[in-house]
């Protein structure tokens, strides 16, 4: 890691002004956030080495130049959800992120994740985000008495299959950046905490559903949205939000017409 | 809302220009409305204060701003029954189809409307 | 607001909008075929007067857009200006009234 190489070629092409084409070293201008709330872009000059990602360019600035630059990681290999941020304006995980899909003429601009707090430079403050979570009613309701056995769910019953892609949620926060009406309404639950209640609602097991559907409805809730879709268009499991918005849409509209909301 | 919100890329996708156009489009028609109705409303008192305001209609900018919002009236009118099949049926992955017919059914009524006003 | 009531606006509007769809087909075909050889006022009125059915078409699409509209508008302020909450509402009931009046006032006007 200590030492950076010049390379010739750069994975997938690269983009024009990363690459020199001659074989000569790649520069690359990386523009990172620094401070809280009111602090400012700072650029750092490093060269590109080949295959790197987002995470590896923040990393290496961390470890070679910076050593006080602030920035959250985990797995490395998108399992945990813990490094999103805002690259070239759009929301995504760092780690699945390679510099040269989205380097433009040799310029890369990481702040942190919009929508959320900034704790210092990269790193952003997710309690806003998981407190509406719990407020969204994202955690199981047992029924009523001690349950005896395994509850038995068959993966292709109508319900199950629902909510097959989006059980896979790991919490990110990147739709939630991308979102428009979570800028416009502060007490907007957003996409992720949404899409926990609709899998939720499809629970067989879940006895939790009338107070659900009362806490997703309303103008902080699914009827808010808009289906913008850019919470679909950058989740990096490829997640459908809007669609588990639609369905709460539709549960919570059924539930009023009945008296029950 | 913090400061550095540079997440200004999101947006550019298909479906937030759908969604664009349709707020635009929107707050153009019902801020029109009640001028239209108004204009309507003017048979109420002869036939002629309703005619000198169509004569008015002769003008060949008055007839392009016409069309303009009968593009408007109709990318709206597709856009929302856009809305509703996302909103009320299970999920197609047909977005981009219904962005592109909904564009093409405005344009071509425009030009139905067009080739008939001139 | 309370959630009930803010659910039943949501669907009032989008029932309205399903209304919408069908009126405007009426309407924008009518449109289309009424400005052939230049609009007059004395074609329109021919059309409506004295019948029964283009009069209660008009009440319909009159009020259905009197209340999709200034419910459309409605959400567009309490996102994106500072206009919000009661005087949100507000501004949709006076304009929804205003649009419902203006528009029976004409359809009224060109039954004759």
């Amino acid at each position: 890691m200590s030492v950076v190489h010049p390379v010739a070629t750069v994975a997938n092409g690269g983009a024009p002004g990363s690459t020199g084409g001659d074989g000569t070293n790649h520069k690359l201008d990386v523009s990172i956030w620094r401070g809280g709330k009111n602090g400012r872009f700072v650029s750092y000059g490093i060269t590109l080495r080949e295959s790197q990602t987002v995470l590896d360019v923040v990393t290496y600035i961390q470890r070679h130049v910076d050593s006080t630059l602030s920035y959250r990681f985990s797995c490395r290999v998108g399992m945990c959800g813990s490094c999103a941020m805002t690259v070239n304006g759009v929301s995504r995980w760092t780690c699945r992120t390679h510099v040269s899909e989205v380097v433009k003429d040799g310029r890369l601009e990481i702040a942190p994740l919009s929508g959320l707090e900034v704790v210092k430079d990269l790193s952003v403050d997710m309690t806003g985000f998981f407190e509406k979570w719990t407020r969204a009613k994202g955690a199981f309701v047992p029924g009523p008495g001690p349950s005896r056995d395994f509850a038995v769910v068959s993966p292709d019953s109508p319900q199950r299959r629902k909510v097959d892609a989006a059980i896979e949620c790991i919490g990110c926060g990147v739709c939630y950046a991308a979102c428009d009406v979570v800028s416009w309404n502060d007490d907007y639950l957003g996409p992720a905490a949404l899409n926990r209640a609709w899998t939720l609602y499809n629970d067989v097991r879940d006895a939790g559903n009338d107070k659900r559907l009362a806490a997703v409805a309303g103008n902080v809730g699914c009827l808010s949205c808009h289906s913008q879709q850019s919470c679909v268009k950058w989740c990096p499991k490829h997640l459908n939000p809007t669609a588990s918005i639609a369905g709460l849409k539709r549960a919570t509209v059924k539930a009023a017409l009945a008296g029950r909301l | 809302m913090a400061k550095p919100v540079a997440r200004r890329n999101c947006r550019n996708h298909s479906n937030y220009w759908a969604f664009a156009v349709h707020r635009i489009s929107g707050v153009v028609l019902v801020l029109y409305l009640p001028v239209h109705f108004y204009v309507i409303g003017l048979a109420i008192k002869s036939e002629a204060a309703l005619q000198s305001f169509f004569s008015l209609a002769e003008n060949p900018l008055v007839r392009l701003a016409e069309t303009i919002l009968i593009i408007t009236f109709v990318i709206h009118v597709t856009g929302g029954l856009r809305l509703l099949l996302i909103e009320f049926l299970a999920w197609r992955d047909w977005q981009k189809t219904v962005i592109a017919v909904s564009g093409g059914i405005s344009l071509a009524v425009g030009l139905v409307f067009l080739f008939n006003v001139f | 607001m309370k959630v009930r009531t803010e659910t039943l606006l949501w669907l009032a509007q989008r029932l309205s909008a399903m209304v919408l769809v069908v009126g405007a087909i009426v309407h924008v075909s009518t449109n289309i075929y009424a400005v052939r050889g230049g609009l007059t006022a004395a074609e329109i009125i021919d059309r409506v007067h004295g019948s029964t059915a283009w009069l209660a078409f008009y009440l319909v699409f009159a009020a259905v857009a009197a209340i999709h509209g200034p419910l459309g508008l409605r959400t567009v302020l309490n996102e994106m200006t500072p206009v919000r909450g009661r005087a949100a509402d507000l501004v949709a009931l006076v304009l929804g009234v205003g649009i419902l009046w203006l528009g029976w006032r004409a359809a009224f006007g060109l039954f004759g």
